[in-house]
């Protein structure tokens, strides 16, 4: 369907000579990689970011949520576009810098946002199976001794990011205010207490927004924790590691025009971080784009679509070997995304983060499948997805 | 938590459920709530530190004789120093306590006798006269708190009678006749102690029943009024003032009291504290505040009969309190007030030990800082006053904003099983299910009416 063009280096023996070149080459001091993960609250509609636009099945799938060219949708590769709101990262993907892997997917097969958040940061490979995160471990790896290497943007530490290795954050975040998501989730909840539906109707600063939300979603100040990120990663002594949260992305409804918001922000972000960063330092930047779960196929009856399995991994970065799709493609006929088996191991995100660890962080492979992602060996890591220095 | 009556036990009796609670519960949540019962329960520690009322009057009433600037100095050094650290001290004693329904007690019986820094020189004392007046008498006997209560400097202070003075007593003959024409006698305790405080406003008493009583509370005073002249050390503790009594027979609901000074009003504040109104008035309280607000005739008449059986014996009172069956066939029938939202807050979050500004800023935030009720009724004990839209918005946002801020090893699982498990609704978890992660999810948790509720 697409040429997934998996330009490999070559064996084991030529990565590592790969890499021992890198070192050898440069006389000054080699400038450390830097990771950034944006993690995106709520479940991501990877259909709706990365339209098949050019699918039929698409189209009957979603009668009044498929993008078109008409909407004009970014093509990329004939079959897949970006949404029109990721349009300024158009210039990123020509330049080899951004790739999309569609039908990401995890071996979990339940619907809450919590248990599915829960696995995809403490790395075990189930709800719960670590009371720390997976990047955390990682960092352990690097021997950081006493510096932090790692930096928190939100108003507490995640999941990913908790353990044994100190950790950065930012102290300027606000706690999280109200946005409609929420009210609306909490007037849905208030449904069989008349007393408390009420009030939340007379009181919500926009009472219409439990029914027909016009308003725009808090911001979460993206764009400002990616000012701050990069001012932080440019640093020599400073953090390497950064992780980003981005609320709102459970669009049960009215989606098309509240993703368009949030993709218009998750675009300015990585903006922001590429010029924040500057060129010497994005060369060596991975930045890792992931939800928990993706949605429904079909969409429902409110213009939006349900917690599914199918996601979206989104790369960006110098480091990264973009202007690509990557992964297995399922395809939208007959064969759901969910039960896609031939997706799961190429496409698992488990696949992703090991190659970025091995890869981009210089882990020892043995140390990533032993202490960060242990009971994942059948998943191997994607080759190919970065370039060596 | 696994039932319904542990939760009842936690929230309406206790201040939500906490980490330990179940542990020391053990199943048995009306033995948990007996075993805290107890004659005279211990001051909390943290408590301790602080200074009694009288020596915090005593500073006030001190810099009063050297002037008003001197008092307005004065008055906000000791906001700063007793009171505002004390009341913080007292809501992280109620969030950090082993025996909440003994907090709750103190809670309720400090609203009944409700004493609010609306008078601003009283204000820095009123924490030491929950202490010293409240405290010790909530599994005691009730005429014990109300003459406790009705001496000390604080409510004698608050509710106008320090300058009370019989028209025929020393003072109020001495007095300038422009005066006269205005009676120096001040009724507002005697009328707030028969209308709020003991027969309730239903019981049929006449404004002679209240003249008669203020009289009798003639002269209940304290140190801190000293005439120009008079040099007797400035105090802040109760003072009969002889000067001020008015003499001669007093007449109270048909009664007559002969003259006998101080002991008037302690024989007529022993009668009110045993009047069948009286236990009528305190169970319907006690029934509004424990199974619902509008209180079932039934379990009004149990209470009152053991209140007026043992002579007003608070842990009889209480016991009774946990054997009524209405209390326990309705899970959530009543709403928490912001200050019992706050306190359950930090409990179900595991966050038992917070600082003082972050239990101080939702108080201020939703308008209900200890001590500063509107009026001598106290706080309301209606579910729909504590709901109206804009307190529900307040509510809701300080719940999200600090639910955002909690470790996120701290599992909606875990917290929803302690919390409202076995009350709450299936679309009440669904929504929490769905919630997009994990500290939105505590936060539905914490917003849910289930959650608000008691």
């Amino acid at each position: 369907m697409f040429d997934r063009r998996f330009f490999l280096k070559g064996s084991g023996a030529g990565m590592m000579t790969a890499i021992a070149a890198g070192r050898g080459a440069t006389a000054a001091p080699r400038i450390e990689s830097r990771l950034i993960m944006i993690l995106l609250r709520g479940g991501l509609d990877g259909l709706h970011a990365l339209p098949p636009y050019a699918d039929s099945e698409y189209r009957r799938l979603r009668p009044t949520l498929a993008l078109t060219m008409a909407d004009k949708v970014v093509d990329l590769d004939g079959y897949f576009g970006m949404h029109p709101a990721l349009k300024p990262l158009r210039p990123l993907y020509s330049e080899g810098e951004l790739l999309f892997m569609p039908a990401a997917a995890r071996h979990y097969r339940d619907q809450s946002h919590s248990e599915a958040q829960n696995m995809l940061e403490n790395g075990s490979g189930k709800p719960y199976g670590a009371r720390d995160g997976w990047l955390n471990r990682a960092i352990l790896g690097l021997q950081p001794g006493q510096r932090k290497l790692a930096l928190s943007l939100g108003p507490s530490i995640p999941l990913i990011l908790r353990g044994e290795a100190p950790v950065q954050s930012w102290d300027e975040s606000e706690p999280a205010s109200l946005d409609e998501d929420f009210l609306f989730q909490i007037g849905q909840m208030y449904r069989s207490d008349p007393l408390f539906l009420d009030a939340l109707q007379t009181g919500a600063p926009d009472a219409a927004a439990l029914i027909d939300p016009k308003t725009r979603p808090d911001t979460e100040n993206f764009t400002d924790a990616a000012t701050v990120t990069a001012e932080q990663l440019s640093r020599n002594d400073g953090p390497r590691i950064a992780v980003m949260e981005m609320q709102g992305w459970d669009t049960h409804f009215d989606q098309a025009r509240r993703l368009n918001l949030l993709l218009g922000q998750l675009a300015e972000g990585i903006i922001t971080l590429k010029q924040g960063l500057g060129q010497r330092i994005w060369r060596r930047t991975a930045v890792v784009v992931v939800s928990e779960f993706g949605r429904t196929a079909e969409e429902n009856d409110r213009q939006g679509t349900d917690h599914g399995s199918g996601g979206l991994a989104i790369m960006a970065g110098g480091a990264v070997r973009g202007g690509r799709i990557v992964g297995h493609w399922p395809g939208l006929n007959e064969t759901s995304l969910l039960d896609e088996r031939a997706a799961r191991s190429q496409n698992a995100y488990e696949s992703m983060f090991k190659a970025v660890l091995i890869d981009h962080l210089d882990l020892e492979r043995h140390f990533v499948e032993d202490k960060v992602f242990p009971n994942s060996s059948g998943v191997l890591p994607h080759k190919g997805l970065l370039h060596f220095s | 938590m696994k039932d319904i009556a542990s939760f009842i036990a936690l929230n309406r009796f206790g201040l939500g459920a906490a980490p330990g609670d179940a542990g020391r519960m053990a199943g048995n949540p009306r033995g948990w709530l007996r075993s805290q019962i107890k004659r005279r329960p211990p001051l909390p520690r943290a408590l301790a530190r602080f200074r009694d009322s009288d020596s915090i009057m005593t500073e006030i009433h001190r810099a009063r004789r050297t002037g008003p600037k001197a008092l307005e100095t004065t008055l906000d050094a000791a906001y700063r120093r007793y009171s505002t650290p004390e009341i913080a001290t007292r809501t992280q004693v109620m969030i950090g306590s082993n025996t909440p329904f003994v907090e709750r007690m103190v809670m309720f019986w400090s609203n009944h006798f409700s004493v609010s820094s609306s008078n601003r020189i009283v204000g820095p004392a009123i924490p030491a006269y929950e202490r010293e007046a409240i405290r010790p008498h909530v599994f005691g006997r009730f005429s014990d708190m109300l003459k406790a209560v009705c001496s000390h400097s604080c409510m004698i202070s608050y509710l106008g009678n320090t300058g009370s003075i019989g028209p025929q007593s020393r003072a109020g003959r001495q007095g300038d006749r422009a005066a006269q024409d205005q009676s120096p006698l001040n009724e507002t305790l005697a009328r707030t102690i028969l209308e709020r405080h003991t027969l309730g406003s239903e019981a049929g008493f006449t404004a002679q029943d209240v003249t008669g009583l203020a009289q009798a509370l003639s002269g209940w005073s304290h140190g801190g009024l000293r005439p120009d002249g008079d040099t007797r050390s400035v105090h802040g503790r109760f003072e009969f003032k002889h000067d001020f009594h008015q003499p001669g027979p007093k007449q109270v609901l048909g009664r007559t009291y002969a003259e006998n000074g101080l002991q008037e009003g302690v024989a007529l504040l022993d009668m009110l504290a045993h009047h069948p109104a009286t236990a009528r008035t305190i169970a319907t309280k006690l029934v509004r505040h424990f199974v619902h607000d509008d209180p079932p005739s039934g379990a009004v008449d149990r209470i009152a009969a053991v209140f007026q059986r043992t002579e007003g014996d608070l842990a009889a009172v209480a016991a009774a309190l946990i054997d009524l069956e209405e209390v326990w066939e309705n899970a959530i029938p009543k709403v928490k007030t912001h200050y019992e939202l706050v306190i359950a807050t930090f409990r179900a979050t595991g966050r038992t030990r917070p600082r003082a500004q972050e239990v101080m800023e939702p108080l201020h935030l939703f308008g209900q800082v200890p001590f500063t009720a509107p009026s001598p009724a106290g706080w309301s004990d209606r579910s729909a006053d504590w709901i109206g839209p804009e307190a529900l918005m307040q509510r809701i946002e300080w719940l999200r904003g600090l639910a955002s801020g909690l470790p996120a090893t701290l599992y909606p699982e875990t917290v929803l099983r302690n919390t409202i498990g076995p009350v709450a609704q299936q679309a009440t978890r669904d929504w929490i299910d769905q919630a997009p992660s994990g500290d939105r999810a505590i936060a539905m948790i914490l917003a849910s009416p289930e959650f608000q509720r008691r």
